[in-house]
């Protein structure tokens, strides 16, 4: 069992295992940036009232939410030749990454918007501010601690959903795993390894996540 | 060429119902196991006892911490190097009470830990006994923070299912995967299994939807 680990092996792999964690940092950041520009356009469109942008975008959000992440990751790369776009797999996977984290960062948005007391928008709108003034002065700026917490869920949840880009042979953290154990065969040292580092980076962003909601919730005292 | 793997598509559509058919087993069976271990997980969780709280803190921090593909590599192919063979279902459904029953744990108990203290106190000073509690008074009153949650987990974990398609489970995303190799249309064929997948997960979100607006006071 856990007897006869063996170490060596692993440091023998520890550079592909750190270019494997480069670039699953890569393809998390790049992913979680381009879905806050997805999220924030589709939820722009989706609480906007103007019906040929807002349908687009209820349809987009809720047909991303209710189909698995792997299907819409083999949607686009078994997908895209087939229009006769030919583009490298870790493209493929960015692009599959932003749009389904993309809309639910839209749902987190829509909510933090939808927090905001409603006397607040009516204190806005009596005070004499337009519908941007508004947005820009009321209700953002207290929207925004309350999305940020989610937001850095979302991030935990999108490191996590880039391991299923192994399976389009993107050569990330999970896929140097699999690298090992095909030439070695060692499973557990292999596996292990790569959990050790997903749990290193889940630590490190939850305790952001715990603090910025210590930080930033406004619970009332009970 | 389009139309011929359509009519081709159409031909081996009992085979997508058959995968549908798995999944939807996968899911049922793991559905209840997930909610029966997180349950008791979760009042482990948020029980007054250090050692069972931090025991089940560990493992839920480790399920929560590490891809599901990852722990569904490391059942498959690590748990046949200790001496115990599983096949691909069964190591499917244990994979999923693994990852979900961690998940369920977690929202189970913060809707416990949502009760005043007092509950608790009358509940005790009233003479029942701690599971009698827990069923009478804790659990009833807990569920209304529980249940949104816990459906929209449910959506979750149905998707998650398609993650077991790795292992050569034969359920809908890797029928989509056999059948995509000798009918080479990616678009039709995965938009198909996304729409099954459809038919069985947006009934829930809006179930879930409507839970969340029904519950919140």
């Amino acid at each position: 069992m856990l007897a006869d680990f063996n170490f060596r092996i692993i440091f023998e792999y520890l550079p592909l295992f750190l270019t494997g964690l480069k670039s699953t940092f890569f393809i998390s950041i790049v992913s979680l940036s381009l879905a806050l520009v997805t999220g924030i356009i589709a939820c722009a469109c989706r609480i906007s009232g103007i019906k040929p942008f807002k349908y687009p975008a209820i349809a987009y959000i809720e047909l991303i939410r209710s189909t698995p992440l792997l299907v819409q990751i083999y949607f686009l790369y078994f997908g895209l030749p087939t229009l006769g776009l030919r583009i490298p797999e870790i493209q493929t996977g960015i692009l599959a990454l932003m749009l389904n984290s993309g809309a639910y960062i839209a749902e987190i948005i829509r909510a933090g918007i939808n927090s905001v007391d409603h006397g607040q928008i009516e204190a806005g709108t009596s005070s004499g501010l337009n519908y941007f003034q508004r947005m820009r002065f009321i209700i953002l700026p207290q929207a925004l601690g309350v999305t940020i917490p989610p937001l850095l869920g979302q991030a935990i949840v999108l490191v996590k959903d880039s391991a299923l880009l192994s399976l389009i042979s993107v050569m990330e953290l999970t896929r140097c795993g699999q690298t090992m154990t095909s030439e070695r065969f060692m499973p557990s040292e292999a596996f292990f390894t790569v959990a050790f580092f997903y749990m290193c980076i889940y630590f490190c962003l939850k305790a952001l996540a715990d603090w910025s909601q210590r930080k930033l919730i406004f619970t009332e005292a009970c | 060429m389009m139309a011929f793997y359509f009519s081709r598509l159409v031909e081996i559509f009992p085979f997508f119902l058959k995968g549908l058919w798995m999944t939807s087993k996968i899911a049922f069976i793991s559905l209840v196991s997930c909610t029966l271990i997180g349950f008791i997980l979760g009042i482990f969780r948020s029980s007054n006892n250090v050692i069972l709280r931090r025991i089940v803190g560990v493992y839920v921090a480790f399920v929560r911490g590490t891809p599901f593909v990852v722990q569904i590599f490391i059942i498959f192919f690590i748990l046949p190097e200790w001496g115990i063979q599983l096949d691909a279902f069964p190591a499917a459904l244990l994979a999923m009470a693994i990852m979900g029953s961690a998940f369920i744990c977690e929202i189970v108990a913060g809707g416990i830990n949502s009760i005043p203290r007092g509950q608790w106190e009358a509940a005790a000073s009233s003479g029942l006994t701690l599971v009698q509690q827990l069923r009478l008074i804790i659990v009833p009153q807990a569920m209304k923070v529980i249940l949104p949650p816990l459906v929209g987990q449910y959506v979750l974990l149905i998707k998650d299912t398609s993650v077991v398609s790795v292992i050569g489970v034969m359920e809908l995303t890797r029928v989509g995967w056999v059948t995509v190799v000798r009918i080479p249309e990616g678009l039709m064929v995965f938009s198909l299994v996304g729409a099954l997948y459809f038919v069985i997960s947006y009934p829930l979100i809006l179930l879930s939807n409507y839970m969340e607006q029904k519950m919140a006071v």
